[in-house]
């Protein structure tokens, strides 16, 4: 209240230039520019950082092919890995990657659609109350846990059932199985829940089952989302390290089955990166590896976005 | 501030021949929770007229509209009878997708599927067990003219449902429940989301229906309800007060509660 007298005294004051008086800067507008320069710094060292990011890694995983001159398709389809006698195939690493990515989308979508459209048309309450913070708490769950358990309980396991050392794309299959479920699970339930429900009543009142709303009209309207979900968990898998290491074997050959060791990208770099010199060869390949990790999540993203885009255009036209 | 009516002066018609009747309530409650949002509601419908539900805002007629074909099914609990065919369809036994396929429904909000015309059409009947192709096309076709659409959209059928204008939305819906051929069709304010023009046309198409269907139509519109209906029921508070042919409704109502909304009183 007193500011606003001394404030309106100051104007009183002032001259009768208008142009003045209506042009020059208050604490209102020094407050505008004070946020506005915060966000932009903050944006431009968050720009600053992902770019140097795509940089640092771009450059360095292009030094195999400029400064060690290896071939690009020798890189990407040679089978024999070694790089300390100068052979750097990354096959073996790139179907193992692929290999463990799909198959555990694969087994786990059935699985968190499933649970998805328990927890949001079959039993909502029960949904929300019991299963919510069970998924949330998967999720939370650090990689290393994941991977201990698969050490521990998984490899056994399958190495009594199926033979050979336990150890494998099966193994890690597995564990990448419950990694990601979780993940498509709750971005399942956010996309059937995002179904309008007016769409749900429509299908009732026409003499439609339960069964027949949520699979023809339900889940179909979701699909842009539930491929969200998968391409997210895929893009989780691809790029789990830790967990994946501790029980796919870390033979870099090529997997010959599903319960042969094997190696992904990840499980190569980790595996790799503290025994390399930095500026030497097998530096370099680790660093193209990661690379090839980098392209891929972007490809992820990208392919989200189309997805995304598609779902929205198909019903505007 | 709104006037206290009693809700013992009521007046309500019966019908003496029962054969004429489509479909009938009798002490139909509804509650939300510990909430009673519908207070012993008897009314009778004849076949082969439009019976227009009129009331203000909150005075149940959506919810009693809803209880005719078990649409409140996990939303409220629904006691009384609802008689159809001589049978209580109120009962917990009857199959609920049986009854819906014979009392179709259309929404306040024109809802058709994310899908193409055709399709938004095809759908129920296909759910039913229809794979005729050519029968699945003529039921497109026949249910596209009774609701007068056909004409707009008879070259573009494989076009989004999504990319009709909302009157024509609401028509494709009307189609998609006549397709099934229902006995009674109910409709949930049809035309609220609508402008003038496409409220005509809806209008027009519901009195040519009336031929072939009963049909119960919520309306808060009283010059809609005076244009389509035959019979006029007129709901307070979650009470049926007034239920009369439309003429004498809007003519001479007999109580004061309904001389006082048709006079816009209140509502």
């Amino acid at each position: 209240m007193e500011q606003t007298n001394f404030q309106l005294k100051k104007q009183k004051s002032q001259s009768n230039d208008w142009s003045a008086r209506l042009h020059h800067a208050t604490r209102a507008t020094r407050e505008d520019w004070m946020g506005k320069g915060i966000s932009y710094l903050c944006i431009g060292v968050i720009i600053l950082v992902v770019a140097s990011m795509l940089w640092f890694i771009t450059s360095k995983g292009v030094a195999t092919f400029t400064q060690n001159h290896v071939s690009l398709t020798k890189f990407l389809f040679g089978t024999n890995w070694a790089p300390d006698q100068g052979h750097i195939g990354a096959l073996p690493m790139i179907v193992g990657s692929f290999a463990v990515t799909f198959a555990a989308a694969i087994v786990a979508t059935p699985f968190a659609v499933g649970t998805a459209i328990f927890m949001t048309e079959i039993s909502p309450n029960k949904g929300r109350k019991l299963l919510q913070p069970v998924i949330e708490l998967l999720v939370g769950i650090p990689s290393v846990v994941y991977g201990f358990i698969g050490l521990a309980v998984v490899v056994p396991f399958m190495r009594h059932v199926v033979g050979g050392s336990g150890f494998g794309i099966i193994s890690a299959t597995f564990v990448l199985f419950v990694m990601v479920l979780p993940t498509i699970t709750s971005m399942t339930v956010d996309s059937l829940r995002a179904v309008p429900r007016h769409f749900k009543e429509a299908s009732l009142a026409l003499g439609a089952t339960r069964w027949q709303t949520v699979s023809r009209v339900i889940l179909r309207s979701a699909t842009p989302g539930i491929l969200t979900a998968v391409i997210f968990g895929m893009a989780r898998a691809f790029g789990e390290a830790l967990a994946v290491q501790m029980v796919i074997g870390n033979a870099a050959i090529m997997p010959k089955n599903l319960i042969s060791p094997a190696s992904t990208l990840t499980s190569q770099l980790t595996t790799g990166i503290g025994d390399t010199i930095d500026g030497t060869l097998p530096n370099n390949a680790l660093w193209s590896l990661a690379l090839i990790l980098l392209l891929m999540s972007l490809f992820f993203n990208a392919l989200v976005r189309v997805i995304a885009k598609r779902g929205q255009l198909k019903h505007e036209r | 501030m709104l006037k206290q009516y009693s809700f013992e002066e009521t007046a309500v018609q019966t019908f003496d021949d029962k054969t004429s009747l489509a479909m009938k309530t009798e002490n139909l409650q509804v509650f939300y929770g510990a909430n009673h949002a519908m207070h012993d509601a008897d009314l009778a419908f004849p076949k082969n007229q439009i019976t227009a539900l009129i009331g203000a805002s909150g005075s149940g007629k959506s919810t009693y509209l809803r209880s005719l074909n078990r649409m409140n099914d996990g939303i409220a609990t629904v006691t009384g009878k609802i008689w159809y065919h001589n049978v209580d369809i109120n009962e917990p036994t009857v199959n609920i997708y049986e009854i819906r396929r014979h009392i179709g429904m259309v929404f306040q909000r024109p809802n058709p599927f994310a899908k193409s015309i055709r399709e938004n059409i095809v759908y129920a009947l296909r759910a039913n067990g229809l794979k005729n192709k050519a029968e699945l096309e003529e039921r497109v076709e026949k249910s596209l003219r009774g609701a007068a659409l056909w004409d707009e959209v008879k070259d573009s059928l494989d076009k989004s449902a999504l990319s009709l204008s909302g009157g024509q939305q609401q028509r494709l819906c009307i189609a998609r429940s006549i397709a099934m051929e229902p006995d009674v069709l109910l409709l949930d304010e049809p035309c609220s989301a609508l402008d003038p023009i496409s409220t005509v046309k809806v209008e027009e198409t519901l009195l040519e229906l009336q031929k072939k269907y009963s049909i119960i139509i919520v309306t808060h519109n009283m010059q809609q309800a005076a244009r389509v209906s035959s019979q006029c029921a007129f709901f307070h508070l979650g009470h049926v007060m007034e239920y009369t042919p439309t003429g004498t409704m809007f003519s001479n109502p007999q109580i004061p509660v309904t001389q006082d909304y048709i006079a816009g009183s209140f509502g």
